[in-house]
């Protein structure tokens, strides 16, 4: 050990054993005095005079005593002890105040605690137990002329492993629903389709069984073995210790279990808990479009990689776009126009990350308002409580105690504030971990998982915010208190007159409380209207009076033959119910969850710039869509039960296509060539949204479900019955034609909009929760400072009184004060809300980030809370009896 | 330091007392804080003006770094007294710090037999 350490030790143990230390030197200096004494009454001294020289021999006892004591601990950790106690000696003393700002404070820090365990847990860290995330990234393709990022096909993914140097490794992992069939009993879940080093790449071990062996992820279907989550081995399973070589049916197919993952591993998609993994191999179970590891074209696949340790992100990129360019060399055919792109882990395009980012970047200014409006609570009070303490700094101050000394007790007995606050703040963000997901409904039975992440990163960075805080809310009080006039104010008694410096800082925290809650209100404002306004746009389809489910038909293992005659005779059932106007399939539902087929087109007379290769969405339906869904036709004709295998290929388009592909000319009669298919246009479809609300209009088209067969579809149904009572007909139907069957959960397409929209709506509450928990804490500071603003200047308010004042003009003299006070916060406010509301770009909606309306409401919303909030002090103002005010004043 | 009344004694230089302290204890054996002062103003011929007291805060400083250890015992006279003894640490310190000191001394003589 070296000598400064050990040193430092055994300084640091007296602080503690310090009592105990003192006895001792006291013994042994009063042995050494008394040896002393001895010596001296031998060499002939008096016993008097021996004493006192011992003592003159020895020098100044106290003196040996404190240097013994500087020596011996840490003065500066001492100092800060006694302060520390000291300063909940003081704040045990005040419960009001204590209790008061802690919450505040605790407030101000939790919600910060909270949204950064957030996005540590979902943005930063999100996947628990896999090591050196920092060096993960997200890698999707790009398409010269789309903005969005597109999947990966196989085959590219296999070249990037094969050729890429600067990386430890690539791995796929492509999100799946499935029904997952143990014994007799099937649930919905969800699982990743993945590459066969998928747990290696994360560095991960099965807690029973193996992991996928390499060559697990190639050859078609060969290999149907499934590692399952601790969850569900826990639940299905009951923690069976024999588990593996057993089989579940994923989608009807049986899969032998092979693993299970550690728990705590929640698999590699921000936003759900994965519950199986399959290598990719068994894909054709799990996705439409039939076998896609040779097809360069199908573009199905999510990807990550590790960087090699020293490896920018820049780097890296650079490397992926030459391979990019290299492939586009060798297989113009599917690469044209093609290339990848690498993403930090926190703006992973493909899972809810994306979706989570703009709102956690809004919560994070948000808590930032609502600390600085809690420290300026804190500061008001504190400042407040200061004048109370004037005459004990005073005195302190006079006896000839340093400024300095002064000022970090005050500061001290801060920092204790701002512990108490911090400790609060962080159950509240241990309580908060899970709220996120409560915003988000859970879809087709399967709930969301958003967990928060408190780690140390996020404790750290919830102690500097709250040393941050600290000196927000204790410096500006700390050096005001200890700003004393020395002669001034001993001279004075201690019911201190305000001075007006003092009277500055006030209302500047006051300013700033109120401006910033209006930042707030406006931003929740603006929020709500645009979630207002997207929950009211017209999709393109009719949101009432369609309900919509879908029957699991892969499951009980029903091949193409059998899924046509079932779905005939389904339709015709259905329709048959009383009640149902009409009925139809299609694989995909508007706003649902999955991906649309993608198709590259061709069209006649159309030429595509050089590079770029028209890559348009689809969606494959069945007769009399358009009519149940409520999608207006422009021109041309339905598809009808005609439109099947043994007829003509036909496709109906929408406006935007027509626009961009036949330059406004009618499409009817034209050619349209659907994956290397020509088929002929019969209708023009009005344009509807089909992936989100807020996509702008996009070229798409439809084709007959029955040329191009998908034996997953989902059923809508245009009726004015509500969804419980579809459910139990359905349920009559479906156990008619196959007593297998059941449906999936009925909802409406309103419903199904809303769910789209969830998002916004957690954006909004949080954002209108944390807004309205600031509205209360500026009321509360404004309260504070007008209560003892009035009971400060009782003596003015008295002489007013004495001189003939009613009790109206006194309301109406703090009123008009607070309202000045006020009225310059909100116009501050506004100034900056115009400056800020546009970082909310895009979770608003046909919102201008100027709204007038919602900055009119916010000014009026304030203005009231103002008014009640100084409605106390105002009413206690004018029943000042004056002559005691006058007397006492 | 305030000035000397009796200007024939010389101060304890500054950092040497650790040095006495040590060098004491290394010929005395087990010692308490008395001994240690007698001795250092016997052998210096009473001398040096020693201010008893600034030993104990340099024991306890001698104590932190490990070069002295103390425990309690008992005098000749039957008084309960803590005695010092130098530690291993402590001996190699006090090699190292004579060396210092002579080469020190042997530096000064040098500028002051050349100025």
């Amino acid at each position: 050990m070296s000598g400064s350490l050990r040193t430092f030790i055994s300084r640091l143990a007296t602080i503690f054993w310090g009592r105990h230390r003192d006895d001792e030197l006291d013994e042994e200096l009063r042995s050494h005095l008394e040896m002393a004494t001895e010596l001296n009454e031998r060499k002939g001294m008096d016993p008097e005079t021996a004493r006192r020289q011992a003592r003159i021999q020895f020098g100044g006892i106290e003196q040996t005593k404190e240097a013994y004591r500087e020596t011996r601990g840490l003065p500066a950790i001492e100092t800060m002890l006694q302060d520390t106690r000291y300063g909940l000696r003081v704040l045990r003393r005040n419960p009001g105040f204590t209790t008061l700002a802690a919450l505040c404070l605790t407030l101000g820090i939790g919600a910060n605690a909270a949204v950064f365990s957030w996005a540590e847990g979902l943005l930063f860290r999100p996947y628990p137990l896999v090591a050196h995330q920092e060096r993960l990234v997200a890698l999707t393709g790009t398409s010269r002329g789309e903005t969005d990022p597109t999947s990966l096909s196989w085959p590219d993914f296999l070249d990037l492993q094969r050729s890429c140097t600067l990386f430890d490794s690539f791995f796929v992992t492509k999100i799946t629903g499935s029904a997952l069939s143990v014994g007799d009993r099937a649930e919905r879940t969800v699982g990743s389709i993945v590459s066969a080093n998928y747990f290696d790449a994360l560095g991960l071990h099965t807690i029973l069984g193996r992991g996928f062996s390499p060559g697990e992820d190639s050859n078609r279907m060969a290999h149907p073995v499934a590692v399952i989550s601790y969850q569900l081995w826990q639940g299905r399973f009951h923690g069976d210790p024999q588990v593996i070589g057993k089989t579940q049916r994923l989608n009807g197919v049986s899969h032998t279990i092979i693993g299970v993952a550690p728990e705590g591993f929640y698999g590699t998609f921000v936003g759900w808990a994965m519950q199986f993994w399959v290598p990719a191999s068994m894909e054709e179970i799990f996705q439409a479009g039939g076998y896609k590891l040779e097809d360069r074209s199908a573009r199905w696949i999510e990807s990550y990689a590790r960087l090699k340790p020293g490896v920018t992100l820049t780097q890296a990129q650079q490397e992926v776009s030459s391979v990019g360019r290299q492939l586009e060399a060798d297989y113009p055919g599917t690469n044209r126009g093609r290339n990848f792109q690498l993403w930090p882990l926190w703006q992973t395009p493909f899972n809810n990350a994306r979706t989570l980012l703009p709102t956690l970047q809004i919560m994070l200014a948000v808590v930032t308002f609502v600390l600085l409006i809690a420290c300026a609570n804190v500061g008001n009070l504190l400042l407040v409580r200061s004048f109370g303490r004037r005459h004990e700094l005073t005195v302190r101050l006079a006896i000839g105690a340093r400024r300095a000394r002064l000022l970090k007790q005050l500061i001290t007995e801060g920092l204790v504030l701002a512990l108490l606050g911090a400790l609060g703040g962080l159950a509240v963000a241990h309580w908060c971990q899970h709220v996120l997901v409560l915003l988000f409904p859970a879809r087709s039975g399967v709930k969301m998982y958003l967990p928060g992440e408190i780690d140390w990163r996020v404790l750290a960075l919830s102690a500097s915010v709250c040393i941050v805080a600290t000196l927000l809310f204790a410096l500006v009080p700390a050096v005001q208190a200890t700003n004393i006039d020395l002669a001034g104010a001993l001279k004075s008694d201690s019911q201190g007159v305000v001075g007006n410096r003092r009277g500055w800082v006030r209302t500047g925290l006051v300013l700033v409380q109120v401006s910033l809650s209006f930042v707030l209100l406006v931003g929740a404002g603006l929020l709500m209207q645009s979630l207002k306004r997207i929950r009211t746009t017209s999709p393109g389809f009719e949101t009432k009076g369609v309900l919509y489910t879908s029957v699991d038909l892969v499951s009980p293992g029903y091949d193409e033959q059998r899924a046509k005659a079932f779905d005939d005779e389904l339709i015709d059932r259905v329709k048959a119910v009383p009640g149902v106007e009409s009925a139809t399939l299609a694989r995909r539902v508007p706003l649902g969850n999955g991906t649309y087929s993608a198709t590259t087109i061709a069209v006649d007379g159309y030429v595509p710039p050089p590079d770029e290769q028209p890559s348009v969405e689809y969606n494959e339906i069945g007769p009399d869509y358009f009519s149940t869904v409520g999608i207006a036709l422009v021109s041309g004709r339905e598809f009808t039960r005609e439109d099947d295998e043994k007829a003509e290929l036909v496709s109906i388009v929408n406006e935007t296509m027509v626009a961009r592909f036949w330059r406004g000319a009618s499409p009817i009669g034209k050619r349209l060539q659907v994956k290397g298919r020509w088929t002929r246009v019969i209708g023009v479809a009005k344009d509807s949204k089909y992936s989100n609300v807020r996509e702008l209009p996009q070229p798409f088209f439809y084709v007959p479900l029955r040329q191009n067969f998908s034996i997953s579809t989902a059923l809508e149904i245009r009726t004015l019955m509500r969804p419980a009572s579809i459910t139990v007909a359905l349920a009559r139907e479906l156990h008619a034609l196959d007593p297998q069957l059941a449906a999936y959960e009925v909802i409406s397409m309103q419903e199904q909009l809303d769910r789209s929209t969830s998002a916004q709506l957690a954006a909004v509450t949080l954002v209108a929760i944390l807004g309205g928990l600031a509205l209360l804490l500026a009321t509360v500071g404004l309260y504070a400072v007008i209560s003892y603003g009035v009971s400060q200047s009782r003596r003015e308010l008295g002489l007013r009184m004495a001189l003939g004042a009613d009790a109206s003009e006194l309301i109406r003299l703090v009123m008009s004060r607070v309202m000045a006070l006020t009225v310059s916060g909100l116009l501050l406010g506004t100034g900056a809300a115009l400056l800020l509301t546009r970082l909310l770009g895009n979770l608003l909606y046909k919102v201008g980030p100027r709204d007038p309306v919602v900055f009119g409401s916010a000014f009026a919303v304030m203005i009231t809370t103002a008014i009640l909030g100084c409605l106390l002090p105002a009413v206690r103002a004018s029943k000042t009896d004056p002559i005691q005010a006058l007397r006492n004043g | 330091m305030t000035p000397s009344m009796t200007p024939s004694k010389a101060e304890v230089l500054q950092g040497t007392l650790d040095m006495l302290v040590l060098k004491t204890l290394d010929t005395m054996g087990p010692v308490h804080g008395f001994g240690i002062a007698m001795r250092i103003q016997q052998v210096s011929e009473d001398l040096l003006r020693l201010n008893q007291g600034t030993l104990y805060p340099a024991l306890l400083r001698l104590e932190q770094r490990g070069w002295v250890n103390s425990k309690w015992g008992v005098s000749q006279n039957n008084r309960k007294a803590k005695y010092y003894t130098l530690t291993r640490a402590g001996r190699k310190q006090l090699v190292k710090e004579a060396e210092d000191w002579s080469r020190m001394c042997s530096m000064i003589n040098r500028v002051l037999g050349t100025s």
